[in-house]
């Protein structure tokens, strides 16, 4: 059967008003995973943050891997919805809605990471540039503060580009919905009815969103990296790490959106929408990062080899051939042995071959991470003061409370958002696939949600 | 007068006894962190002393550093706190304002020295010692950054006296408690700004280098060192 508009429509609301056991089965674990992580984070809080594993010289582990690993997640959305819609990348429709909420939920995981590992969280908020009587202001000069301001601009920006195509399928879940649900979508809608006028605003409104988002969410990862490449401490002050952390965010990015859409095609059951031409493209996007990341990988450590500082050479050995040396030669596997072969040839590039890449990809870039912060600073400059990080359960239950939080906060989200964008999958059956059309009010998409479009008369 | 507070540490000198260590514990209130906590990377000592050697038994080539801040002019430290909580002192100290620390340990990762430690737990100490604690320094709590002042409880009250008697501050009118407690005379503690100062002298000694000097860092820390002790010995 093929797609019309009310099949569509059909579709994409079923997930919203109809609930399987499966689904309460998988909020619950997810629950529970977020629930252990809250109460192991009130028992870090109550006891000191000596819970954890982190000693001196390694004050940060794993929970500055899995912030730069979450905030790299982040990547996935934004920044490769802007980028489709931006080119005019008419496939892109059933994936950009599932990509940008990654983003976002992404980044709040990420964001909320640096608060809990801080000595004193409930001073977090003296990050926050506000008047006082002391006249004390966070320290612009800090990196940390660059990466606050950074943060809560991409949130703010990135929900933004996440709310601005929904409305008007928060319009089509009012239209469809009753009783109290009802009311809340009409809030949610924001008196959403289909005019050419709105169509316009919303058009504008979201190209503003696709070009603002590109630069704020390239800087984001820049800026993380430089939280690292700010210092002296060996192989962290190096000028790669700007482009080669926006790489390895884009390629984790891109690896967790093809394992989310899997995903979503399984058990939404959206077999129709997300074709394997849709894995096939992304996989080819894929390959391409797993490349760049290789490049750069080879890149920083060949200038290393070759300029033979001693510190640096340390933490080079360290995990190239002593000590976290296993770890390191599985994320050269995840990232480039294993995804290159599935990936690059054609019979491989299936839906299945690109989630097992997909799979290796996120294994091996959350490694990177941790290969980047932990050898290096437990090597750093007088080997007297050198030391050992080993996680203790605390570190490691607020790692997997992580991932617990992603699982629920998209779970709910396909609760009550479609995860495919009704409105953009209905232009695409318009006989001009989505190029925008002229009326005498501008240009604009032209679609009216009930029913095809009078194209002619608009002309 | 202005001052710029600094160290001489003659290597040469030093015995490796770590009276310095005790006396900083002492006068700053440092908490000991316990054979557990040592054991995982967590002992806390604001001055450590570094053993090295070389070679085995019967001749090993034995060196100790004492370690302590460098109170660099340009510190890794400083610029990274996103809240002010290291700064830079109008007297060329690394200060850390304790009360304005959130525990980021940004510092602390950028010190190449790694001399900034870190309070993870809430300090104790077993009755009575509670009662010796030393009143001019504040105690630190979980969370919050700590490292060497330069005993800056001293430097204030020696300014206090000295402002109070209408005088200049001399060299030799206060020293640093690891400087005061060691016995070979290792460490030398003194204004920079005074030309006549024992550490002035001392600094412009052939013999003198900075530690990771080559980082830039420019610490106001200087060890003096000539050679191993065999060497000093055969002449």
């Amino acid at each position: 059967m093929p797609l019309t508009a009310e099949k569509i429509e059909q579709d994409l609301l079923y997930p919203i008003f109809h609930t399987s056991v499966k689904y309460w089965i998988a909020v619950g674990i997810a629950s529970c995973l977020v629930l252990a992580g809250v109460a192991a984070f009130g028992y870090q809080l109550y006891t000191g943050i000596g819970v954890w594993g982190i000693n001196s010289p390694v004050f940060w582990a794993f929970d500055i891997t899995n912030f730069v690993f979450w905030i790299g997640i982040s990547h996935a959305g934004t920044l490769i919805s802007a980028i489709l819609r931006l080119c005019n990348a008419t496939w892109r429709r059933p994936v950009t809605r599932c990509a940008e909420a990654i983003t976002v939920f992404a980044i709040l995981i990420g964001g909320i990471i640096p608060l809990c590992h801080i000595g004193r969280p409930w001073l977090a908020f003296w990050m926050i540039p506000y008047p006082n009587q002391r006249f004390i202001w966070p320290n612009f000069r800090s990196p940390l503060a660059w990466d606050f301001f950074a943060i809560s601009t991409y949130l703010t920006g990135s929900t933004i580009f996440l709310y601005l195509p929904t409305i008007p399928d928060f319009a089509s879940v009012r239209d469809a919905a009753t009783g109290i649900r009802k009311k809340i979508y009409r809030v949610l809608a924001l008196g959403w009815q289909g005019t050419p006028r709105q169509w316009q605003r919303l058009e504008i409104a979201m190209h503003i969103m696709a070009i603002a988002i590109v630069p704020v969410a390239v800087s984001v990862h820049t800026i993380v990296s430089w939280d690292f490449a700010m210092t002296l401490v060996p192989m962290w002050h190096s000028s790669i790490f700007g482009p080669y952390f926006v790489v390895g965010a884009i390629f984790s990015g891109i690896a967790a959106l093809m394992l989310a859409m899997a995903l979503l095609r399984k058990f939404l059951h959206l077999e129709e929408y997300l074709k394997p031409t849709h894995f096939d493209n992304l996989g080819k996007l894929l390959l391409t990062m797993s490349l760049l990341w290789f490049y750069f990988t080879f890149a920083e450590r060949m200038t290393t080899w070759y300029g033979n500082a001693p510190s640096e050479m340390t933490v080079f050995w360290t995990t190239i051939r002593q000590q976290f040396a296993p770890f390191f030669w599985i994320m050269v596997f995840c990232n480039f042995l294993i995804p290159v072969p599935i990936l690059a040839v054609k019979r491989f590039r299936t839906i299945t071959g690109t989630a097992i890449a997909s799979c290796a990809i996120v294994v091996g870039m959350w490694l990177e991470r941790f290969l980047i912060i932990i050898p290096a600073l437990d090597h750093k400059y007088l080997p007297y003061s050198w030391g050992h990080y080993r996680p203790t359960w605390v570190e490691d239950t607020l790692m997997a409370a992580g991932f617990g939080a992603m699982a629920l906060l998209y779970l709910l989200f396909t609760k009550f958002v479609p995860m495919i964008s009704i409105w953009e999958m209905k232009v695409g059956l318009q006989p001009h696939g989505g190029i925008p059309v002229s009326t005498p009010e501008g240009e604009h998409y032209g679609l009216v949600l009930e029913g095809p479009l009078p194209l002619d008369e608009m002309r | 007068m202005s001052h710029k507070w600094a160290m001489v540490v003659d290597l040469d000198r030093c015995t490796g006894c770590e009276a310095c260590v005790v006396a900083c514990h002492a006068e700053n209130n440092i908490p000991t962190a316990g054979e557990d906590q040592a054991a995982r990377g967590r002992a806390m000592h604001w001055i450590r002393v570094e053993r090295s050697w070389e070679g085995d038994f019967p001749n090993p080539q034995i060196r100790f550093q004492p370690v302590l801040c460098q109170q660099c002019d340009d510190a890794p430290c400083e610029p990274v706190c996103p809240t002010y909580a290291s700064y830079h002192t109008s007297e060329g100290l690394n200060g850390q304002a304790y009360n304005r620390c959130i525990g980021t340990r940004f510092c602390a990762n950028a010190c190449p020295y790694n001399v900034r430690f870190f309070n993870f737990y809430n300090p104790t100490w077993d009755l009575p010692l509670n009662l010796q604690l030393n009143p001019d320094v504040s105690l630190r709590s979980v969370g919050v950054m700590e490292k060497c002042t330069f005993c800056v409880q001293r430097i204030k009250s020696a300014e206090i006296q000295a402002e109070a008697e209408k005088r200049e501050m001399k060299d030799g009118d206060f020293t640093t408690a690891c400087a005061q407690s060691c016995a070979s005379k290792a460490l030398v503690f003194g204004d920079l700004n005074d030309p006549n100062s024992e550490v002035s002298r001392l600094e412009r000694s052939s013999r003198a280098t900075k530690l990771l000097g080559e980082l830039g860092t420019k610490p106001n820390v200087t060890y003096l060192e000539r050679g191993t002790w065999q060497d000093a010995t055969n002449g």
